[in-house]
């Protein structure tokens, strides 16, 4: 009798209506719980009243006088600060340099210092679209440690040949400006010349400044209670300088390109920049650099924008207790036998609360981030606080991540939730696996190491998705926790995350089919 | 209410169904049908499995072995099922902060019923005065009227309900009789559960007696008052042996319940008088009970009640 009454599957099973009907119902389950929908309100004045606790400018002032950060072709902060040998080269043509020498010293106190060179110390030819900091530019360069260094628009570096330069063995650069390209060549001889690479810079100007350059960022000292970092400048000597091309009657001009410090570093009181010539060539001294602006202790008058978003993991305690109780609550009181009376097809009702809870997490999430990114910004600019300015791309990354990363985790409570059925122990094991991992490992209380592993391997790494501050090879600082720097890349970070949602949410779905209600 | 109910859709078949916790077998072999048009009491002790049973009918429990259909149909394969079938299991299942409206709001969104039949069924409730306060503050009557409200939301052909009576006052509980009889009534198939035979005594139509998870007996209530119609005659006598030996020779089945008393089965009164008369037994009082419903029951179930008080004289032994 069964057999013959039960309808076809196909006319027994339309799908799509059955879940939309579905959802609209845990919509409603949602929205006719006032606690729920408070808190839902709540997490977002949470995140955002934390973000400005926290960026608070209080009693301290900004450093002084400190204007926003230059911003380079590439929408990011950087430091372009150097001493410049140059002059206007009109459309194409060629520089070519030997280096016989790159020293420096670091100051050891105010008044002292010691010879020394900064690793990424950087002496060279550069081809630069104007004086302007944060213009376009390629460059050619010997570096401190890490041998010669085709570098453009900040953040690209390609790596030549390693070694050092001497007197008796001098290092030959070239850079060769043909319209928009410029191409890197270097020399152990002058005559046999080897490419290193070649840079499009669109829109660079028909006069271009050229010449000759020296910056060397500040250096990392390890001291008894952390890393710090002392001024230092460096010097090279370019023994040769050739022109090809249409040039300004031999006229060079030289400057300290940026008199404001930066966060790359700066002279120190008994150190300046200076260009004396010397035969066919100069010697150049100068501090500073030509790089991205990164986070860690150089950066501590600065802001980022994950600044303002310093209280998402409170916001995000609030909704993985929503999104807990979501399910819990359904247990407690027995309601969880009319839920699926109502729709017996259990996976689904597991996705459609999974939905609902999901997609308000994110919708607080995103809209306190695209609150707090601006105001948080805008109020931090006028207490004296530049913002390290990112790439749209990587601002709209961390608004639209703050978001994803509340929906997860909700996601994640509702699926703990629905195996432990207990609210409490549901939320305690997502606080302490997801949160508490991250406030140890970001507030500097644990070794860096353990901090790194732990926002590796537990829902911790999702954090990563709100760092806003990018890391390079060629940029010394500390990359840790404490300073902004997750292990593991943003989008990586949330995929660990997404992995444990996605799991828990696989045993929970079974574990509900399988279960007697 | 106006809709027509379809017969072949007002049913429900439970057959064979086993189902076991850890050491009890809560089910074993649980089989019976309920048929359109009456209301069928569903009825046993504490722990006889009646909740169980409803439980796997509306596909929250699995079991073991054997299958339950709604219409025809696995409630697994209903696709709208409250439309097939409306369930009150646990009166005390809804979130105390959601208002009664809302409660049967998501369950209406859930089966793509609109608000209107929510106020319909709140007014058939008798609800629509506390409809915006908060589920939590009822008392269990008022939790029972919402839990009918639900049951009802989809205007099922099937309404099947667990200790409805539990906490009603007396005029619910007339409310509640009268409103039974009517869903019978318009057709549909009603399934009540009790633990109380006399609850259903003047509501059921039909019952199905259960203990320890099977059927005991599955009649109308006419059926079963008849069966248990011969009754049970108590003699009281001073010749007692005299009385067993005559009766028992007859066919009767005797017992001694007293010194002075026994209690005779299987023969009417009028038989046991003319007998004793005939072989001039001597007797002093002769009774005949008539079994009552409730003593039918008590009679099916005996040996199923799980969890018996003992009288204080049994608990001396």
């Amino acid at each position: 009798m069964t057999a013959t009454l039960t309808p076809s599957r196909a006319a027994a099973r339309p799908a799509r209506g059955g879940f939309a009907q579905l959802l609209h119902a845990e919509w409603t389950k949602f929205r006719t719980v006032r606690g729920w929908v408070a808190s839902s309100v709540g997490a977002v004045l949470v995140i955002c009243l934390v973000g400005l606790l926290a960026t608070a400018a209080g009693n301290q002032s900004g450093p002084e006088g400190t204007s926003a950060l230059p911003v380079g072709p590439g929408g990011q902060a950087v430091n372009d600060s150097f001493y410049f040998v140059h002059q206007p080269l009109q459309g194409d043509g060629t520089i070519t340099v030997s280096v016989s020498s790159l020293t420096g010293v670091v100051a050891t106190d105010p008044k002292s210092s010691r010879p020394g060179l900064a690793p990424w110390a950087k002496a060279g030819i550069i081809v630069k679209d104007g004086l302007d900091q944060g213009s376009a530019y390629a460059a050619m360069m010997l570096t401190g440690a890490h041998g010669v260094r085709m570098q453009y628009d900040y953040t690209h570096d390609i790596a030549g040949a390693a070694g050092r330069a001497t007197r008796e063995q001098p290092v030959w650069l070239r850079l060769q400006r043909s319209g928009d390209t410029v191409t890197g060549y270097q020399s152990t001889d002058g005559t046999k010349w080897t490419e290193v690479g070649s840079a499009r810079l669109s829109g660079l100007s028909a006069t271009a400044q050229v010449g000759l350059f020296v910056a060397s960022p500040s250096v990392e000292e390890k001291t008894g209670t952390g890393t710090g970092f002392a001024p230092a400048v460096a010097t090279g000597a370019f023994d040769q300088v050739d022109l090809g091309g249409r040039w300004s009657a031999g006229s060079w001009q030289q400057r300290q390109v940026s008199d404001g410090a930066g966060t790359s570093g700066s002279y120190s009181q008994t150190t300046k920049g200076q260009a004396v010539a010397t035969g066919s060539g100069f010697t150049v001294t100068g501090a500073g650099d030509i790089a991205p602006v990164v986070g860690g202790p150089a950066t501590s008058g600065v802001r980022t924008i994950e600044n303002f978003l310093v209280g998402a993991f409170a916001g995000l305690i609030i909704m993985v207790v929503v999104g807990a109780g979501y399910i819990t609550v359904e247990y407690r009181r027995g309601l969880i036998g009319v839920t699926l009376a109502a729709s017996p097809r259990r996976g689904r009702v597991l996705v459609a609360k999974a939905l609902v809870v999901g997609s308000i997490a994110f919708v607080v999430g995103l809209v306190s981030a695209a609150v707090m990114v601006p105001f948080g910004g805008q109020r931090s600019e006028s207490n004296g606080f530049p913002v390290l300015t990112v790439p749209s791309g990587t601002e709209l990354r961390v608004v639209v991540g703050t978001g994803l990363l509340l929906a997860v985790a909700s996601v994640l409570a509702l699926a703990v939730g629905t195996i432990l059925r207990r609210s409490a122990v549901a939320i305690t094991v997502v606080v302490v696996g997801m949160v508490l991992p991250y406030l140890l490992a970001t507030a500097s209380v644990l070794p860096d190491g353990a901090s790194e592993w732990l926002l590796r391997v537990t829902p911790a790494a999702g954090f990563a998705i709100q760092q806003s501050v990018a890391r390079y090879e060629q940029v010394v600082t500390v990359y840790a926790p404490g300073s902004g720097y997750f292990p593991l890349a943003p989008w990586s970070g949330f995929a660990v995350l997404c992995a444990y949602a996605a799991v828990a949410f696989a045993v929970a779905v079974v574990l509900l089919r399988r279960r007697d209600v | 209410m106006e809709k027509t109910i379809d017969e072949s859709e007002a049913t429900i078949e439970v057959s064979d169904v086993r189902k076991r916790f850890g050491s009890t077998q809560a089910l074993d072999g649980m089989t019976f049908t309920v048929r359109p048009g009456q209301v069928t009491g569903f009825v046993g002790p504490n722990g006889a499995g009646k909740s169980t049973t409803m439980r796997v009918i509306l596909g929250l429990d699995k079991p073991d072995a054997g299958t339950a259909t709604v219409g025809g149909r696995p409630y697994r394969d209903l696709r709208t099922p409250l439309t097939h079938i409306g369930a009150l299991l646990d009166a005390a299942a809804v979130q105390p902060s959601r208002s009664a409206r809302h409660h049967l709001l998501w369950l209406a969104h859930s089966q793509g019923l609109n608000a209107g039949r929510v106020d319909a069924v709140l007014r058939q409730a008798g609800l629509q005065d506390v409809a915006q306060r908060k589920a939590g503050g009822f008392s269990l009557g008022m939790r029972q009227r919402l839990g009918i409200a639900a049951a009802l939301l989809g205007d099922p052909p099937v309404v099947m309900l667990d200790e409805p009576f539990n906490g009603l006052d007396p005029e619910g509980f007339m409310w509640m009789r009268g409103f039974l009889a009517s869903l019978a009534a318009q057709g549909r198939a009603v399934l009540v559960s009790s633990h109380l035979m006399s609850e259903l005594q003047d509501t059921a139509d039909h019952v199905v007696v259960v203990g320890r998870g099977k059927v005991l007996a599955d009649m109308s209530v006419r059926e079963l008052l008849e069966s248990m119609s011969e009754g049970r005659v108590t003699l009281r006598t001073s010749a007692r042996n005299d009385a067993m030996t005559v009766l028992a020779r007859a066919g009767a089945t005797v017992s001694s319940t007293g010194t002075d008393t026994i209690s005779v089965t299987g023969m009417p009164a009028e038989n046991v008088v003319s007998l004793l008369g005939a072989h001039a037994v001597p007797f002093s009082e002769v009774s005949s009970h008539r079994a009552s419903l409730e003593e039918a029951y008590m009679e099916l179930t005996r040996d199923s009640v799980q969890y018996r008080g003992m009288m204080p004289e049994e608990a001396g032994r």
